[in-house]
């Protein structure tokens, strides 16, 4: 079983490194944001260089978790290999897990931009530890939107599931806090951020990187979130297969 | 004989659609089954119920002592993808591969390439590769795991004559080591050259199961070939064509359309009366059920 989860991984992890464009569009917007905004404005100060990388690397690895993992699920949909993949010998798990492993490789792939900009350009610190547990807080977190992208991507067309997925980021990433940080956001969107899964993410990352207090209220958010999710994937997974291979 | 897989009596609707209407059939060890219909005779649903990728409606589904929906079943078939979906971006040894992975008792990559004629083609991404050499590709992968009973969906579709007389010898090598093989083709002479027995569907059921002799005796139709411009309409008609300026006609019965014929007037030349093709035989039995509907 597992050497049949390697196969599918190994797979998707070629499929996706050969478009590099789909990784690249994860990591440089952040990247570049880091170069535009952190660097000039708060690279300086170590708190707030620290916690807007953190920030700018969950801004990456949520992009390619909700966008690109979407986009490639509906287009897989829509491909008749997809439907000769089911005639070989082995359940959907082997290549749902494979979908997710090779998942965490993009994202961790997407994050290199903006941690290298933060390493070199500011005063952004981690201690070895502290960067390893943040890494392990980034994949994690990820997870719930990986389960958003799943469901998007199992639910709708291609072409409708381009213009959804990015109707949901951007949206969830300014309510989370990852673009402006959360003291000078808004009074209105403080209020909604901690019920909103980035928000829970990022203070999580902010928690364990740096010594900020984390909000309990947007942790226990991120983790019902997470709960919704995960129904909502499963049930548009087997939606799917029910409609189409009845 | 062992019987790899059966459909017994099996439904299979589509909403309103009925595209499979009781249909059983054995396909035993050791045969070569053509199966032949027109676009929407059921033959895509009868393979994707045997494949697993479908359930029917009612009656059951046999495949290797077992259900198809078990993957463990699935060990023991092969199947061609539609080479128009063969992922692009990677290289057909990576395909191979991942195909291969799936099978514990699979062919070794190059034993399989070398088989079918891609040996060099092996470090080339799919998407630069011309349709037929997909279209090979398609095909050996659903050699990989060295199956029992391999389907075979439309095989050498868009081949040259010289790839398709290729692949032809590596399915009967395939056969003559004991394999078995459903086809479907839309080339009659390709079930003609290949299969033994052959199963032709016509709206969602068996029309006629026999060997490709007996098919073709079966509906005793013949070929009446002559030159002629402006012919009227002839009784018993089933389907025409012209080639090379020599009009064909299919018939049930060429004694009475000769004779309607010479009735008509009509000037005429070089008349040939001939036992038919498979191919219309096929278009006989389909045309004659349409008939009924």
């Amino acid at each position: 079983m597992s050497s049949l989860v390697a196969a599918h991984t190994r797979f998707f992890v070629i499929e996706q490194l050969r478009v590099p464009i789909g990784i690249l569009a994860s990591a440089l917007f952040p990247a570049i944001s880091m170069l535009a905004f952190v660097v000039p404005f708060a690279g300086d100060d170590p708190q707030a260089a620290t916690q807007a990388t953190g920030s700018l690397m969950f801004f990456g690895s949520m992009s390619s978790a909700l966008i690109s993992l979407s986009i490639v699920v509906s287009q897989d949909r829509e491909q008749p290999w997809n439907t000769y993949v089911r005639t070989l010998p082995a359940g959907p798990f082997p290549r749902f897990a494979g979908r997710i492993l090779s998942g965490f490789a993009v994202m961790v792939l997407s994050v290199i931009p903006s941690l290298l900009v933060g390493a070199l350009f500011t005063e952004a610190t981690a201690t070895p530890a502290q960067l390893l547990i943040g890494l392990v807080v980034l994949i994690v977190t990820g997870i719930p939107f990986m389960l958003i992208g799943l469901f998007v991507g199992f639910t709708l067309s291609a072409r409708a599931t381009l213009a959804v997925s990015q109707l949901l980021f951007f949206p969830l990433a300014i309510l989370g806090g990852l673009l402006i940080p959360p003291q000078i956001l808004p009074g209105f969107i403080e209020v909604v951020s901690p019920f909103t899964p980035a928000r829970g993410a990022a203070e999580l990352l902010w928690w364990v990187t740096t010594d900020h207090a984390p909000d309990l209220v947007a942790v226990i958010a991120l983790a019902v979130w997470t709960v919704v999710a995960a129904v909502a994937a499963s049930w548009a997974y087997r939606r799917d297969e029910g409609r189409r291979f009845k | 004989m062992t019987v790899l897989a059966r459909a017994g009596d099996v439904t299979r609707r589509y909403g309103d659609v009925l595209a499979l209407d009781g249909v059983s059939l054995d396909i035993r060890a050791g045969e070569m089954v053509g199966l032949l219909g027109p676009n929407g005779a059921g033959k895509s649903t009868l393979i994707n119920l045997f494949v697993g990728l479908r359930r029917p409606t009612s009656g059951t589904v046999e495949l290797l002592g077992g259900s198809p929906q078990d993957p463990a079943r699935r060990l023991g078939i092969g199947v061609t993808p539609q080479e128009t979906g063969l992922p692009e971006t990677l290289r057909v040894g990576e395909i191979v591969d991942f195909v291969g992975a799936h099978f514990p008792k699979r062919v070794e990559k190059g034993e399989l390439l070398e088989r079918f004629g891609l040996s060099d083609l092996i470090k080339r991404q799919m998407g630069g590769l011309s349709g037929g050499q997909k279209r090979r590709v398609a095909v050996a992968l659903a050699f990989t795991g060295r199956p029992r009973l391999v389907f075979l969906d439309e095989p050498t579709t868009g081949l040259d004559v010289e790839a398709r007389r290729t692949l032809w010898e590596g399915i009967r090598a395939f056969h003559e080591e004991g394999g078995t093989v459903l086809l479907t083709s839309h080339y009659l002479e390709e079930i003609e050259a290949l299969a033994k027995r052959v199963v032709v569907v016509g709206h969602g059921r068996v029309l006629a199961d026999d060997t490709v002799d007996a098919v073709r005796a079966m509906v005793g139709v013949r070929r009446v070939s002559l030159v002629a411009e402006n012919l009227p309409e002839l009784p018993g008609v089933l389907g025409s064509e012209l080639v090379d300026g020599r009009t064909n006609l299919v018939t049930t019965d060429p004694d009475r359309l000769v004779v309607e014929l010479v009735r008509s007037g009509t000037p005429f030349s070089g008349l040939e009366v001939r036992p038919t093709t498979l191919e219309e035989a096929f278009l006989a039995i389909t045309s004659k059920e349409g008939a009924h509907v």
